[in-house]
């Protein structure tokens, strides 16, 4: 019972501070205290998602989008996964690697544009990679921490009950690590979305990346508005299905404040 | 002459130090130990003695710096099966169910599912944990948990267990509890058990023959047979041979603090 009230006020506050944000949204709006090229009034933003859904290339832009953050997230989850698990298991793959990473991982993104056009030119792969290259290697170093980070004792456990090399892989690491790594997994989808925008900055058509960047040049903040709370909104969306995509397949995962 | 299960001959542990202005940290020295089939044997010492670093040693899991481990005559070289161990912190896999958790050995041998589980069943039944076959270590108490641990470790159907301070973490009552099921099931089953503590009733009421160790350097400083007939439950813990036995030993561990407070 206690448990019920709590939840509810859990979702209440949620609702309540989320109604606070369009309350003062109106008011400087509406009340006119702010110019409307700076910040445009619901009802525009409203009317241009309104106009861009009729005609049905809100759709596409989202999609468009969701498909890159996804198809470029998707390559760093699976390329990150074992090569984090190998540099959390030897110290000698890690000192190959890790110097490697932790440099890359520092150069900003926006820097590497020029140099992806030149190898891959300026097609859909081209978006992969920079969603790719901004996510990778921090995704690396997660995946690597996680897995250090799980009871030794099991791994002992399984070894002396006759698990070999790959099996503790397969049947403790991995499942051990799993509760960690959709943690990580989840954070990084949210910063693959931010590199939507540097993503879509070169020969993109559509996009949310791509109108935002195209609004700039008429001052069409209704547009950005928009923009951004579709991103926000298909943001929030991932994040509550791999919520509770965790919660089906580690049922068994105990987590603080449960 | 009695078959030898476990030899370990001439053992040494030194972990080398981490600069030059420290010493050689000694943990074991010159550890000779033989446990025969079908014997429980318990070592006893008090805490930094280097008791774990020798059963981690026998059981694979770390390396000895001089000297050998056998079983049944042949060097041990790395983890394996044939020696199952069992740890205080009962190391369960989380996301399996109980019945998994002792199918865990036997899905790495490949035995197909039913077999297993048939398995499983045998020794759910043996540490009296029949109708917590679907729960989840999260849902059972710490002598729950450690009897999933030994059944675990059973099923496997290990040459020698080796046990950690299994019970070390449970309350004394629990304690006296798993001990009794303990003595029952190496007894019914003729298991060959290496069983480390620095619980001096703990050892006494399990024991065939004591080992009892000194402080660091880690060596063997006597070797106790336990005579008491009958069978071995907390009755005993009162028994006039228990107590004789129990101040011989306390007396020999209370020299052994002393001895380490004068080092210092």
């Amino acid at each position: 019972m206690k448990n019920k009230i709590q939840r509810l006020s859990g979702g209440c506050l949620s609702f309540i501070s989320f109604c606070i944000i369009i309350l003062a949204w109106c008011v400087i709006t509406y009340g006119g205290f702010v110019d409307k090229i700076f910040i445009p009034s619901p009802t525009d933003v409203w009317n241009s998602l309104k106009d861009m859904a009729a005609d049905g290339s809100l759709w596409e832009h989202c999609y468009l989008s969701t498909k890159r953050v996804m198809v470029g997230w998707f390559w760093s989850a699976v390329l990150a996964l074992p090569i984090g698990m190998l540099m959390a298991r030897s110290s000698k793959f890690a000192a190959i690697i890790q110097p490697v990473i932790e440099f890359v991982r520092y150069l900003p993104v926006v820097a590497l544009v020029p140099l992806t056009i030149l190898y891959l030119g300026i097609d859909e792969n081209q978006k992969y990679v920079i969603i790719f290259l901004g996510t990778f290697f921090q995704l690396v170093l997660m995946v690597c921490d996680t897995v250090s980070s799980i009871d030794k004792n099991m791994i002992n456990a399984a070894r002396t009950l006759g698990a070999g090399k790959l099996q503790v892989y397969t049947e403790v690491i991995f499942p051990a690590a799993l509760p960690g790594l959709m943690d990580d997994f989840r954070m990084t989808i949210g910063w693959a979305w931010t590199y939507l925008v540097v993503a879509e900055m070169v020969a993109a058509s559509a996009g949310l990346g791509y109108i935002i960047l195209k609004s700039q040049r008429f001052l069409a903040t209704d547009v950005i508005f928009a923009g951004l709370i579709m991103i926000g909104v298909i943001g929030l969306i991932t994040d509550f299905l791999l919520r509770g995509l965790t919660k089906m397949i580690v049922p068994w995962h105990e987590r603080l404040g449960d | 002459m009695e078959k030898m299960k476990l030899k370990v001959s001439n053992l040494q542990k030194i972990f080398p130090a981490a600069n030059k202005k420290e010493k050689d940290l000694v943990a074991l020295k010159d550890i000779n130990l033989e446990v025969k089939e079908s014997e429980f044997v318990v070592m006893v010492g008090p805490s930094g003695c280097g008791k774990s670093t020798l059963i981690n040693i026998i059981g694979g899991l770390e390396e000895a710096t001089a000297g050998s481990v056998e079983i049944d005559g042949m060097p041990v070289t790395g983890p394996g099966a044939d020696r199952g161990m069992v740890f205080q912190g009962y190391s369960l896999f989380p996301w399996l169910t109980v019945q998994k958790n002792i199918e865990f050995g036997l899905k790495m041998k490949k035995m197909p599912k039913a077999e297993r589980a048939a398995v499983a069943k045998e020794f759910i039944q043996l540490v009296g944990l029949a109708g917590f076959e679907n729960a989840l270590p999260k849902q059972l108490s710490g002598g729950m948990k450690q009897r999933v641990a030994i059944a675990r470790t059973l099923a496997n159907h290990p040459q020698i267990l080796l046990m950690d301070e299994p019970f070390g973490a449970l309350d004394a009552q629990t304690r006296v509890v798993m001990q009794e099921l303990l003595a029952k099931i190496s007894r019914e089953t003729g298991n060959t058990v290496l069983f480390i503590t620095h619980d001096i009733d703990e050892a006494i009421l399990l024991a065939d023959r004591i080992y009892v160790m000194s402080r660091r350097p880690g060596t063997i400083r006597e070797v106790l047979p336990v005579t008491i007939e009958g069978e071995r439950n907390h009755e005993i813990l009162v028994h006039p041979e228990f107590l004789k036995m129990k101040r011989k030993i306390m007396e020999m561990l209370w020299q052994e603090s002393q001895d380490a407070a004068l080092d210092k």
